[in-house]
């Protein structure tokens, strides 16, 4: 590392750096492919219609929380509380629905928004480590969602017809979580790459202190992303209430873990800077291959599948360090 | 809040900010049992101590290993998934007695670590993400190792260590108490917890100075899974059974709060061994004085989430001050 030859670098030096980034960029997605293929040669079951619809609308959830992550890891920071804002988003959303539709998804949106909002606030104008503040926001989110159903044992039931047929119904097929977690994808994207507030997201991520010497907003933009990603789990877990017809209290515990590998194998570094949704897209969608093609196989228990995706998370980031260290030379 | 802070001096309000960085969390810990003398009844008994003691061994032993990883500016989130490991390994073996069993599910704790060890210092995969990894797959890997299904353990020697003692100190507290003594001496006295601390200090410099920085990584992972597992056998010596499906689940956030409300700063370069007590001790008597005024686990969980602000909010700059 310390020997990197300062002449001009050859051709195939930067060809080789380009291949690097590339295969970072988008080795989630060219696995992703392989591992489609090989599923339908293998499995007569997969390559299915209603196979392949379903692990998507399985995966629309993940996907919309995976949309905020990817934000807040690439400002250099980690959002822990995400599974139980998932929660609460769901319970919120059951207790909202007796309001009809806005109120199912205003509710859990505004709660969740404020969450993110507190946690964002601790991190960028108080200073403190977005671990410990969102592990924090683990913890204290989880006991609001108990506190919110008599120590989890009520399921709030949604009562609203219209916000039972957005997370049941769809279009052409589709359903609408995953047309919603699509948009969200998209705008995310169109905001990352198009917009002043992406570029400064991915710089303060890049250098915090060069991104406050050009003069960029650092406090709001971390303040932001904390927000964009209570907004994501909230919602994701409102239409996830919606899909299931009713807000339970016990779910989304590990999500943030789903989450956090879905991003980290999707290319996007955990210290920031670099990074995009498409690959975390291909993150979200392996993990959920990976998982259907374990069903696949029927005789397989579930341990196995966890098993696979930490060797997968583990084989990725290797690979992944090796890489960024071939590009740093 | 602010007009105290406005009335005080900045001088003295600077040594108060110190004062409760170094000694808050004793502090905290004295209140709340004071609080208990006067307002909780039938807390002090000695039947309570001992049972809030039993109690906090597992946590204690995982926090100890935590705090030296933190200590290096790492982070180890595979500790609750390497006890139900060792918890699952132990029936396997426990035909070949207790201590050879307990032997062999710390070897694979620190095999675990070893793991962990390499990906952070050998390839450089950040602590995180490297840990990560086992934190997904330990569980089913020990499920997988056990069968899926509930073992009862009944070893005497084994099921002694979880519920004897020795004039009424129960013999899992008494091996907590030598371990905290070991990683005390071993921080303070030796040269490896120096290096340690140089190493979470500021790496490059340590790399810099001819310290074996990879070797002290790799030992200090090791560490942290060997108390892992220690904790996994001595959870499972209280159960009386091996249970990997649930045993340590989430404890790596219990064991980073007590390190972190401990005062040892998540940046790295420091572990406070009695801190880390102090953190887990602290922990483990509020939700026990929650828990005996009748407050809902609902919001036990979010008076720990409160406190975990407060003190990081007190502790916020103290590296920046160093």
């Amino acid at each position: 590392m310390t020997d990197a030859p300062a002449g001009p670098s050859t051709a195939a030096q930067l060809g080789r750096e380009r291949a690097a980034r590339l295969v970072q960029s988008f080795g989630a997605a060219i696995v992703l492919a392989v591992l489609v293929v090989v599923g339908s040669l293998a499995f007569p079951t997969f390559a299915t219609v209603g196979n392949l619809t379903n692990v998507l609308t399985q995966s629309s959830f993940l996907l919309i929380v995976a949309v905020g992550m990817t934000f807040v890891i690439l400002t250099g920071g980690i959002d822990l509380s995400v599974g139980s804002v998932f929660a609460l988003g769901g319970v919120l959303g059951a207790y909202g629905s007796t309001f009809g539709l806005p109120g199912g998804l205003l509710l859990p949106l505004a709660v969740c928004g404020l969450i993110g909002l507190v946690q964002g606030a601790l991190v960028a104008h108080a200073g403190m480590a977005p671990f410990i503040v969102t592990l924090a926001g683990l913890l204290g989110v989880r006991g609001l969602v108990l506190a919110a159903t008599d120590g989890g044992s009520a399921t709030p039931l949604i009562t609203d017809d219209a916000l039972i047929a957005l997370g049941q119904g769809g279009v052409a097929g589709f359903r609408w979580p995953l047309l919603i977690a699509v948009v969200a994808i998209a705008a995310g994207s169109l905001l990352l790459a198009r917009s002043r507030g992406g570029q400064a997201v991915l710089a303060v991520g890049g250098s915090e202190s060069a991104a406050t010497l050009m003069g960029l907003p650092v406090a709001r933009v971390k303040f932001g992303v904390y927000v964009l990603s209570g907004l994501c789990a909230g919602l994701a877990g409102a239409l996830n209430a919606a899909y299931s017809s009713s807000g339970v209290p016990t779910v989304g515990v590990g999500l943030e873990l789903s989450a956090i590998a879905a991003v980290v194998i999707g290319g996007t570094l955990l210290a920031g800077g670099r990074g995009n949704l498409i690959g975390t897209v291909a993150g979200v969608l392996l993990l959920s291959v990976i998982q259907n093609l374990i069903n696949q196989v029927g005789s397989l228990s579930s341990s196995v599948q966890s098993i696979v995706s930490g060797v997968f998370l583990a084989v990725v980031v290797v690979i992944q360090t090796v890489l960024s260290r071939t590009q740093r030379l | 809040m602010t007009a105290g802070s406005v009335t005080l001096a900045l001088p003295a309000r600077r040594e108060l900010l110190a004062f409760l960085q170094r000694y808050g969390v004793y502090l905290a810990i004295v209140v709340l049992l004071l609080y208990n003398l006067f307002f909780t009844p039938n807390f002090f008994t000695l039947d309570t101590f001992r049972t809030q003691f039993v109690q906090v061994v597992p946590v204690l032993v995982v926090a100890l290993g935590m705090a030296l990883v933190i200590g290096t500016e790492g982070i180890d989130l595979s500790v609750g998934a390497v006890m139900a490991l060792a918890a699952a390994i132990i029936p396997l073996y426990i035909g070949y007695g207790a201590v050879p069993a307990a032997l062999i599910a710390i070897a694979a704790g620190a095999a675990i670590g070893l793991v962990n060890g390499s990906l952070v210092a050998l390839v450089g995969v950040q602590p995180i993400v490297a840990t990560l990894a086992f934190l997904v797959a330990g569980r089913g890997i020990a499920l997988l190792v056990a069968g899926e299904q509930l073992k009862s353990v009944t070893d005497p020697g084994l099921l002694a260590l979880g519920r004897q003692g020795v004039a009424g100190v129960p013999y899992s507290v008494l091996l907590a108490v030598v371990l905290v003594v070991l990683v005390a001496v071993l921080v303070r006295r030796t040269t490896f917890g120096k290096q340690l601390v140089a190493v979470g200090g500021n790496r490059r410099a340590a790399e810099l100075a001819g310290l074996p920085v990879t070797r002290i990584l790799l030992l200090t992972y090791v560490a942290a899974a060997v108390l892992a597992s220690i904790a996994g056998v001595v959870g499972t010596a209280r159960l009386g059974a091996s249970v990997p499906s649930t045993l340590g689940n989430l404890i790596e956030l219990s064991a980073i709060t007590a390190v972190v409300v401990g005062g040892t700063p998540l940046t790295g370069g420091q572990v406070r061994v009695l801190g880390t007590v102090a953190g887990a001790l602290l922990l483990q008597f509020i939700s026990a004085t929650l828990i005996r005024n009748n407050v809902p686990d609902a919001y036990s969980q979010i008076a720990q989430a409160v406190i975990i602000l407060v003190a990081v909010y007190i502790q916020r700059g103290r590296t920046a001050a160093r």
